[in-house]
């Protein structure tokens, strides 16, 4: 734990996401790793489309169809390529499904899907675009595995230990910069949570980009005596259940926190398991069933109730419960 | 051209492919009859010499690649399969009755000489041009066959496969339609609409072959001869069908895409395909 979080993180600005992601495509790809970089007229967007004229047998343009771009990664991947496909993680996830299901996870492929801007990082794009039920979608998919990308650091260390670790995968990932939360030393491994701070009152467990809302809510509680656990729970599927019943077990109360909707994420993954293993009182932050909508980052997180204060108040709540 | 000596080598081996198909069906019970038997002479086709293949080596990176993307014609698949001897004969007893590696629909994962997993409709299209990608990629000179139903491409992903080879020149790329005509809730046109199949692949940039007849097995093989002359474009072989080829109860039965077959059914089937050897 100790030197895992970043010093001063609020001070560090990071580069974009999408820059941490070309770049490590581009270096996955002069480190001669058997990668394909595949998107749906969206290279632009996920900043790959200067690699596309400088690698054109790695980097290819699919055009504006997520089904087939998915059923040609899974092909590309039959004959030993490492596909990583990009789109926005609406079209990823729900377009898309039915192909990540059957030509990719079922076909016990190795095609590594982005689905960029989850939830309500899809800020300006909208409510259409809005991907609330991704996780619920492929949560339910047998053998995939699910990340929920939280910092530039986490990002540069997983992609490749993606590319390295044989299976379908579905990474949700911002394209603009957000807040660090990890120390560039980090080290990550695919399917165990990370603890960033020790609390004996209640742990809150987070993934993406609520990671560093849950740093700010424990600090924040600490200030009123509350100790909280804050646990990064970047794998989502497999879950680190050694994690969630430690929680339990230490310090008795749970507070989930994600960029998701209530149902089927973060918080129902954990609490399937609390409630069949060991049962403690719990609150979670998410999208309360609603469709999104348009506006900024941090004016959706409040409109939400994804953004630290929120977290404050449901582990109150939690302790109450105790 | 082909010989008179090489017609009936293929005419036989569809006939017997047909005969196992029906065999391994009726043991079970139900199957998808029509779509098997219609793509049975292609299948003679690709597996009686079209394709470069070692049966002893399912794998070898050498091979042509075929992807049955109407997947649930599995048996044929199976039947032309143990009987280039990629796995026993007495394999094709059990199909459908777990633990089997022949499930229904085609899956890469437990039969040998499978290269794609489909059942999904629409998929295999895509998988196929994403092999072809990738052989083109690796300057391999193989070829990548693909069977589509004609049902199956009313699935946009067909389209969005078709036009996606089309712009990347996948000119080792050969698809067949199966245009048997007939689909589960009535005639292609009833249910989908009239599809111009020839037209569609055209605009997609794909050279085009219409086959009149697609269970004759020497019209069929010509047209694959003339796919691999082209160098640019992929190419698609229209097969005009007979659904339930070979099997007069069959081929007149209304409703053909899936029935109840009997033992008794599938004796009259048999005799009446070793007649057409």
């Amino acid at each position: 734990m100790a030197g895992v979080l970043a010093q001063n993180r609020k001070e560090i600005k990071d580069p974009e996401m999408r820059a941490v992601y070309a770049d490590s495509i581009e270096r996955m790809i002069v480190e001669g790793k058997n990668i394909v970089a595949l998107d749906a007229d969206l290279m632009r967007a996920i900043g790959t489309y200067p690699l596309w004229g400088k690698y054109p047998e790695q980097v290819i343009e699919c055009g504006i169809a997520e089904a087939n771009m998915v059923g040609v990664a899974a092909g590309l991947s039959s004959e030993g390529f490492v596909p990583f496909v990009h789109t926005f993680g609406c079209f990823a996830a729900r377009r898309a499904l039915d192909q990540i299901f059957m030509s990719c996870a079922y076909a016990r492929q190795n095609v590594k899907i982005l689905g960029s801007d989850p939830g309500v990082v899809a800020a300006l794009n909208g409510g259409t675009h809005t991907p609330n039920e991704d996780i619920a979608a492929l949560r339910a998919i047998p053998e995939i595995t699910i990340v929920d990308i939280c910092d530039a650091v986490m990002a540069a260390k997983l992609l490749p230990q993606i590319a390295d670790t044989y299976g379908t995968f579905f990474i949700r990932y911002p394209r603009a910069s957000i807040p660090r939360v990890y120390d560039e030393s980090a080290e990550f491994t695919l399917g165990q949570s990370v603890q960033l701070r020790e609390g004996k009152d209640l742990t809150i467990i987070a993934s993406g980009i609520e990671v560093s809302e849950a740093l700010d809510a424990a600090e924040a509680l600490a200030q009123e005596g509350i100790e909280a656990r804050v646990v990064d729970m970047f794998t989502i599927k497999p879950l680190d259940v050694g994690a969630v019943a430690a929680a339990a077990r230490d310090t008795g109360a749970i507070v989930t926190a994600e960029n998701h909707s209530r149902n089927g994420g973060l918080g129902s993954a954990v609490a399937e398991y609390l409630a069949e293993h060991s049962p403690v009182p719990m609150e979670r932050v998410a999208n309360q069933d609603r469709f999104g909508d348009v506006g900024s980052l941090r004016y959706l997180m409040d409109e939400y109730g994804l953004s630290a204060g929120f977290i404050v108040e449901k582990a109150k709540k939690v302790l109450s419960r105790k | 051209m082909m010989t008179s000596e090489q017609k009936k080598e293929l005419t036989s081996f569809a006939a017997d492919i047909r005969i196992d198909c029906i065999n391994m069906i009726s043991k079970i019970g139900v199957g998808h009859v029509g779509g098997c038997l219609s793509i049975a002479d292609v299948l003679a086709c690709l597996y009686g010499g079209a394709m470069r293949l070692d049966p002893s080596n399912p794998r070898w990176e050498g091979r042509d690649r075929f992807v049955l993307s109407k997947g649930h014609a599995g048996p044929a698949m199976y039947a032309a399969l143990a009987l280039k001897g990629y796995f026993p004969r007495e394999m094709l007893d059990t199909l459908n009755q777990p633990p089997t590696d022949l499930p229904s629909h085609t899956d890469m994962n437990r039969t040998p000489g499978v290269d794609m997993t489909t059942g999904s409709l629409g998929q295999g299209a895509s998988s196929a041009v994403g092999i072809a990608l990738a052989c083109k990629l690796k300057k391999q000179e193989n070829y990548t066959y693909v069977i589509l139903g004609d049902g199956e491409s009313q699935e946009g992903q067909v389209w969005e496969a078709a036009m996606f080879a089309g712009a990347k020149q996948l000119s080792h790329l050969i698809a067949f339609v199966d245009y048997n005509g007939k689909q589960i809730d009535g005639t292609v046109e009833q249910v989908g609409g009239a599809p111009n199949f020839a037209q569609k692949f055209a605009t997609c940039s794909w050279n085009v072959i219409e086959v009149t007849d697609g269970n004759d097995v020497e019209q069929v093989w010509q047209a694959i001869e003339q796919a691999k002359t082209e160098q640019v474009r992929p190419t698609a072989i229209i097969l005009h069908t007979v659904k339930g080829k070979g099997w007069r109860y069959a081929e007149e039965l209304d409703n053909n895409h899936n029935f109840k077959v009997n033992a008794e059914q599938a004796a009259q089937a048999c005799a009446e395909f070793e007649q057409q050897r």
